[in-house]
């Protein structure tokens, strides 16, 4: 039920990361444009709608609220990550792969060092940033580059008993790297925009949306292809893992509105509607 | 077997709320006796969204605070 939930709720990020900026735009005396101009004319550009509309609208206490929860936000998304990276990081590398045997202690003072790391390399990112037009590319560019050739490795892990863990090492690889070779290519090469968005005038969200389902076509294929050429896992060792290898409960007695297949309905519903009023 | 002794989330995010409120209320009718100067005001100042805001956290917080308090869910368990 959990990522149906999830799903529902990432359905409002567009509404949450545009709607304010539409806002500002109708309602602010001042006119926003990008970072570079901004920087140039010590203007304001449109990175900077939220803490102009709460300057704008809220009093004190209100003023204090809203700062607090964007830096609350601020500070638990990089929480979060840094957390993520310093877990992976320690466990699932280091000590899988590098370091089988060490001490607790080895490991914790390892997560520790990874942490400050970590920190360093987002803050290091920050400056990458700043060569994109606004945040809202920046982070379409690395949902294509990581997010859309993950979707194909999940989908098929979940989905496919025949998938194996090199198709979904090499398929993730594949495709991540092929996507940030064509973020690379039309950065060199501004023509290459007419082979990766199908169009020499494509903008620049239509290259990410066409890079993120070119990245996905090409993990799921090399996942595909790696997993028929290596050995496939005994079915025994899929269970609670595949959907065609696992037992699903029975929902005979369930009403339908706690049926996850149900809510899935009705996400898939607005979902579809949303694309077709936004399209 | 032992009593739960755990305090629930609820609770602190009830005392959050509370202290939020109690804050933004007290700023909000603060201002109502005192107005800032017109150059200082936000817009819309009018409406007083600090006072109708800082009201639904306090209420929200006492409803949060009193229904999950430690003494309360002690007693229910």
């Amino acid at each position: 039920m959990a990522p149906i939930i999830g799903a529902a709720f990432k359905m409002f990020v567009p509404f949450i990361v545009i709607l304010p900026g539409l806002l500002a735009l109708a309602l602010l005396p001042i006119k926003l444009t990008g970072e570079a101009a901004a920087v140039a004319s010590g203007g304001h550009s449109y990175n900077e709608v939220l803490p102009l509309m709460l300057a704008r609208y809220c009093g004190p206490g209100l003023l204090g609220l809203g700062i607090t929860a964007l830096i609350a936000g601020f500070m638990s998304g990089m929480a979060g990550n840094v957390s993520a990276f310093s877990t992976v990081w320690t466990y699932d590398i280091y000590a899988a792969l590098i370091k089988k045997d060490a001490s607790d202690s080895h490991y914790v003072s390892m997560g520790r060092w990874s942490t400050v790391l970590g920190v360093a390399v987002s803050i290091g990112t920050a400056y990458l940033v700043m060569q994109f037009l606004s945040i809202m590319d920046y982070v379409q560019a690395l949902f294509s580059f990581f997010i859309a050739p993950l979707f194909g490795t999940v989908i098929l892990g979940m989905l496919w008993k025949r998938a194996t863990a090199a198709g979904g090492f090499w398929g993730l690889l594949a495709g991540t790297v092929s996507s940030v070779g064509m973020w690379a290519w039309v950065k060199i090469d501004p023509t290459a925009l007419r082979y990766v968005a199908l169009s020499p005038n494509a903008r620049d969200m239509a290259e990410n949306m066409y890079r993120a389902l070119w990245s996905w076509i090409v993990c799921v294929v090399v996942t595909v292809v790696v997993s028929l050429l290596t050995k496939p896992k005994p079915v025994s060792e899929l269970t609670g893992l595949v959907y065609g290898a696992t037992d699903i409960p029975s929902e005979d007695n369930v009403p339908l509105y706690h049926r996850p297949a149900f809510w899935a309905a009705v996400v898939v519903v607005i979902f579809a509607v949303l694309n077709v009023i936004f399209w | 077997m032992e009593p739960d002794t755990s305090i629930s989330i609820w609770f602190f995010i009830g005392i959050s709320l509370l202290v939020n409120g109690v804050l933004i209320l007290g700023a909000g009718l603060y201002q109502l006796v005192h107005p800032p100067p017109p150059a200082q005001q936000v817009v819309l100042y009018q409406l007083h969204a600090n006072v109708w805001w800082g009201a639904v956290l306090l209420l929200i917080g006492v409803i949060y605070s009193v229904k999950f308090s430690p003494s309360r869910t002690r007693l229910e368990s």
